[in-house]
């Protein structure tokens, strides 16, 4: 039977030939990820069922990022969990404040996810690996306790939907605004129990840090996964991370699919999610020229990569952040932070007046570092824009990619960086 | 088994920033949890809510974050069941691992109405409305897992 990239990884990681839409089984992970929020229910759950020893030391990867450096007493007993817990069971990729980072982008960046991997992680952003060809997922956190007892998740098979990539973005363009047309498209559940798998031509005109972002979000379309067919500049990346050995699939042409999308890369324009749901997308020709912010959020799983601060430092040099405007600048990892350091783009941002966190999840989930009050308005480069998502119930959040994040800073409203 | 109570209702895309805001993340135990359900989209949930009760919503319920606390504080405030008429998918095998009882039906249900879930017979009630509708069964690895209790419970029989 021909299948789908998604199916092909599946049935490698159940030993069988082949896998059906809707069948329920269980496939063997190569990785399990949890958080400081997620992993202490999964600690709780695994100590409960008096499991005595994680499936592989080097397969579990704990990542304290959310509510960190520590935002309060209770926050930092979490933390305290996590660490005793990775201690105790020798666990080999634990980060900690002065190593760790946002996850999504920190596994990449450390060479744990290679394309044909199938992973795991209670983060339900774990669809971001897709990017590099692996079929990786979010789950929860009893998953995340039973496959580290067994290294083993319960999967139902999914249908796919195709996206025909073609062409090349105009400049300002980016991953950010695909994935944003694309939820936009077919709604908040347009691929609810999916796959959306990611190929044609235009795939080379997207950066992986683009195919990172569009992954990233599959999520935002309720898809259980995103996946890019793997080409040379996925090889590049994965032997330059250090990651192990690619294994390559590749859908069958015969696969057969929910439904095929096609995108024209370049018809695309900037694009910005209103509030409260992803999928209340808007062009520029639809958003009004005076809806005026208090506060722009550049950094996250989705768009704190370093080619996204590259992006807003060209925007910021040689101008200010409106004075109405706070502007919170937050790379991801530590290697990403270095990285803005040495190319001087802290320089570029401190002198047009944004502030510069270390590495956190913070205000992307109404965490810390950047709550908004009642009925203020943030243009933020993160991932979801819900009721009460960054603060109070009556703030708002426009989704939007680091260019439009930049040029909104700068110009005190939502605005596009052509206006500049 | 069988499930009744009174409806609480709800509509389409309930997130779990709703359920439970991220700012009661930095508690894992349910009963706390459980005192901030849904605060953010009913403030009155907790006061309206009888043990047993049965949540009804829309398509997409649980979107959003992967946290096991939103079907948990559920759970734990004393909710007997959700249905919905989709749910997002990791909501959904969330509850299934906890034991929270859900139940995918597009059968109408209105805010105050009487319903009942057989979970073994596969069928929804509306006692108010005096209609019904039948939903296909979990499948049978899904089904050990209920049985069981709960994944965790699943895995110490073996079943993963």
């Amino acid at each position: 039977m021909s299948m789908t990239m998604t199916q092909k990884i599946i049935a490698a990681h159940c030993g069988k030939e082949t896998v059906t839409p809707g069948e329920i089984l269980l496939a063997n992970t190569d990785l399990v990820l949890g958080n400081d929020i997620t992993a202490p229910v999964a600690v709780n759950e695994f100590e409960k069922a008096n499991c005595a020893n994680v499936f592989d030391k080097s397969k579990v990867v704990l990542v304290l990022d959310h509510f960190v450096p520590n935002k309060d007493i209770k926050a930092a007993e979490q933390s305290k969990q996590i660490r005793e817990f990775a201690r105790k069971h020798d666990i080999e990729n634990f980060f900690d404040v002065g190593q760790t980072g946002v996850e999504h982008a920190l596994l990449p960046e450390k060479g744990l996810v290679t394309a044909g991997d199938l992973v795991i992680g209670a983060d339900s952003h774990t669809c971001t690996y897709g990017a590099l060809g692996a079929l990786s997922t979010g789950v929860g956190s009893t998953d995340m306790a039973a496959a580290m007892a067994s290294g083993k998740v319960w999967l139902r098979v999914p249908e796919a939907i195709k996206v025909l990539l073609h062409g090349a973005f105009r400049p300002y363009v980016s991953g950010k605004d695909v994935i944003l047309h694309l939820i936009g498209m077919i709604g908040v559940d347009g691929a609810l129990y999916q796959s959306l798998e990611f190929v044609g031509e235009g795939v080379r005109s997207l950066s992986i840090d683009d195919r990172l972002c569009v992954c990233n979000m599959a999520i935002e379309a309720g898809a259980k996964n995103g996946i890019f067919s793997v080409d040379e500049q996925t090889i590049t990346y994965l032997r330059d991370h250090g990651a192990k050995e690619p294994r390559l699939f590749w859908a069958d042409d015969s696969a057969v699919y929910a439904r095929v999308i096609d995108i024209d890369l370049s018809t695309l324009t900037p694009t910005v999610a209103f509030p409260h749901l992803p999928d209340n997308t808007r062009t520029f020709d639809e958003i009004p020229k005076d809806l005026a912010i208090d506060q722009v959020v550049i950094g996250s799983c989705t768009n704190g990569r370093l080619s996204d601060f590259v992006q807003a430092a060209e925007l910021f040099k040689g101008r200010k952040v409106h004075p109405d405007v706070r502007c919170l600048i937050i790379p991801a990892t530590q290697q990403i932070y270095l990285d803005c350091m040495h190319l001087g783009l802290f320089d570029t941002f401190i002198q047009a007046g944004c502030a510069v966190s270390t590495p956190t999840c913070g205000p992307c989930l109404g965490g810390h570092m950047g709550i908004l009050a009642a009925k203020e308005k943030c243009v933020s480069t993160t991932n979801r824009n819900f009721v009460g998502r960054m603060g109070d119930p009556k703030s708002e959040v426009y989704l939007a990619s680091p260019a439009v994040a930049a040029a909104s800073a700068i110009l005190g409203r939502v605005a596009e960086p052509g206006e500049l | 088994m069988k499930l009744s109570g009174k409806a609480l209702r709800y509509g389409d895309h309930v997130d779990t920033d709703v359920i439970i805001p991220a700012r009661y993340l930095n508690s894992s135990d349910p009963m706390e949890l459980a005192s901030h359900c849904m605060e953010d989209i009913d403030k009155d949930f907790l006061k309206r809510l009888q043990p047993g009760d049965i949540i009804a919503a829309g398509v997409n319920f649980g979107c959003g974050s992967s946290r096991e606390h939103a079907p948990l504080a559920i759970k734990s405030a004393g909710v007997g069941a959700v249905v919905a008429k989709s749910f997002a998918r990791i909501f959904y095998r969330n509850s299934v691992n906890i034991g929270l009882p859900i139940v995918v039906s597009n059968l109408d249900i209105a805010e105050g109405d009487q319903a009942e879930v057989d979970l073994d017979a596969g069928i929804l009630y509306n006692q108010t409305q005096g209609t019904e509708d039948h939903f296909p069964p979990f499948s049978p690895f899904l089904q050990d897992v209920i049985h069981a209790g709960g994944l965790m419970n699943a895995l110490k029989e073996g079943k993963l």
